[in-house]
């Protein structure tokens, strides 16, 4: 049976790990490949990387972090972050990520998802989606349930309906989506699993659950309630709030298929 | 046995090179990368990696001149891996966009039927239905990351080591003789795949072994 993934997201700022709170306060948290291999070693069924470094420092930077991973890190490589075309990311793969993840280059170019899908294969594209809920009619209350599309590292709206621009995404190419809660991310309040069930109950690609997470309850909510296939979270694993093995513990309690290491099956 | 394993990784574009030699060379092999024919001399196993789709794929290893010396290495009886998308050239065509592939062994790939969710991604558990010495040390059941949407059905079915399902069962690996195929990515799957890629390696020294013996006798 198909585990649901944990999936440790590191954001990589000039080839350092750093964590803020919705995109703002980076504070530094240690060498990518390092940490990389310590979620390996630790259970973490994939390793994501969002490169949010300004695009005229980048070039280099990211590829050798890629490739140190990829020679020490045993297990899938997501890499995000200002890839805009097909050449930009055979390179990405080439340094030994396995998929990349187009977020607001997606949303100004919807035809990069099919080029690349159409080169690599679908299953080596993830559309990231950067989603705010949008207030209820009444303007106070965050209770309508639709949220907006927004980029730039979530400063600037586009008015993309976030559903309607996942269902979109897949059937242009993209083989998952990357769901991200604007509103949650960083706030440990919890994933808004409203959202996920609204995506996930429309593709059929796999959906990633994004931004919230708090503690192992917040992982069984994302699969369970929030319908997802795989649940990413950062700052609760860097900062050793709670070990993959705890999350995964929990999400076995709650009868949802994970893959235990050996030595630690339950 | 003289010296490390030799072994070529197929490079015909776009996949992931990275992972597969870096893997290889983690479990004790010699890993050359070939782009072309030459680069194949001298090697002890040949593996042919690979993501994405079918008939690419076909194209790319056309261009390189590799197929032909691909399918005489096989046909040779010489070991060789084939992973994921290079598993399923191995078989005589492929429902994604249609494509004629490699033909050697019987069969054809087909998308994942009933799947719940397409491409099938993530790791699933690999249940073994015959004994084999590749999977030495790999409990029944392990879990192994898969990227696909497609899987071959060979038609010879006893040469099946394992199979794993999403939606309905497929073959998620096979061996006839020194050839093998895999559906899932062992250079992803942390140390269950290491030492599925040692026990390759292993097969292919012993096998070496063996046919000095036999030059010798």
């Amino acid at each position: 049976m198909l585990a649901r993934r944990v999936i440790p997201c590191l954001d990589v700022d000039k080839g350092r790990v750093v964590k803020g709170t919705n995109f703002l306060n980076l504070t530094d948290e240690g060498d990518p490949a390092e940490l990389a291999e310590r979620y390996a070693h630790e259970g973490a069924d994939e390793i994501v990387f969002l490169d949010i470094t300004a695009a005229h420092e980048r070039r280099g930077t990211l590829l050798e972090v890629v490739r140190r991973t990829a020679s020490r890190a045993f297990v899938p490589l997501t890499v995000g972050g200002g890839v805009r075309s097909v050449d930009e990311m055979r390179d990405v793969l080439r340094a030994g990520a396995d998929k990349v993840s187009f977020n607001t280059a997606a949303v100004a170019a919807p035809s990069l998802l099919t080029a690349c899908a159409d080169r690599f294969g679908s299953q080596a594209v993830v559309c990231a989606i950067d989603a705010r809920r949008l207030p209820g009619r009444d303007g106070a209350a965050n209770d309508a349930r639709r949220w907006e599309v927004v980029t730039h590292g979530g400063r600037r709206p586009t008015e993309l309906d976030a559903v309607e621009w996942a269902v979109r995404a897949a059937e242009l190419g993209a083989g998952e989506l990357l769901v991200t809660s604007m509103d949650r991310d960083g706030t440990r309040r919890g994933f808004d699993t409203e959202l996920l069930a609204a995506i996930a109950t429309r593709v059929r690609v796999p959906v990633i659950a994004s931004g919230g997470a708090a503690g192992p309850g917040d992982f069984v909510a994302a699969v369970r309630d929030g319908r997802a296939d795989a649940v990413l979270a950062a700052s609760i694993f860097h900062r050793r709030l709670y070990s993959i093995s705890e999350v995964k513990a929990a999400m076995a309690a709650a009868g949802l298929p994970v893959r235990r290491l050996e030595g630690s099956a339950a | 046995m003289s010296g490390p394993v030799k072994v070529a990784v197929l490079d015909y574009g776009a996949a992931n090179m990275v992972s597969i030699t870096r893997a290889l060379a983690a479990v004790g092999a010699e890993v050359a990368v070939a782009e072309e024919p030459a680069a194949m001399a001298g090697v002890d196993a040949i593996v042919v990696p690979g993501v994405g789709a079918a008939a690419p794929a076909m194209d790319h290893l056309r261009e390189r001149g590799l197929v032909g010396p691909l399918r005489e290495w096989v046909r040779a009886g010489r070991p060789c891996l084939g992973i994921c998308l290079g598993f399923q050239l191995l078989f005589d065509a492929s429902d994604e966009g249609d494509a004629e592939t490699l033909g050697l062994l019987a069969g054809r790939s087909v998308a994942l039927a009933d799947a719940p969710t397409l491409p099938h991604i993530g790791w699933n558990s690999v249940d073994l239905v015959r004994p084999h010495p590749l999977f030495d040390g790999i409990a029944d059941g392990s879990y192994f990351y898969f990227v696909h949407s497609f899987a071959p059905a060979p038609a010879d079915e006893s040469l099946i080591l394992a199979r794993t399902t999403h939606g309905r069962p497929f073959a998620s690996a096979l061996a006839r003789g020194s050839l093998y195929g895999l559906q899932f990515h062992p250079e992803k799957s942390s140390e269950a795949g290491l030492r599925l890629l040692s026990n390759f390696i292993g097969l292919t020294a012993a096998g070496n072994a063996g046919a000095m013996a036999v030059e010798a006798a």
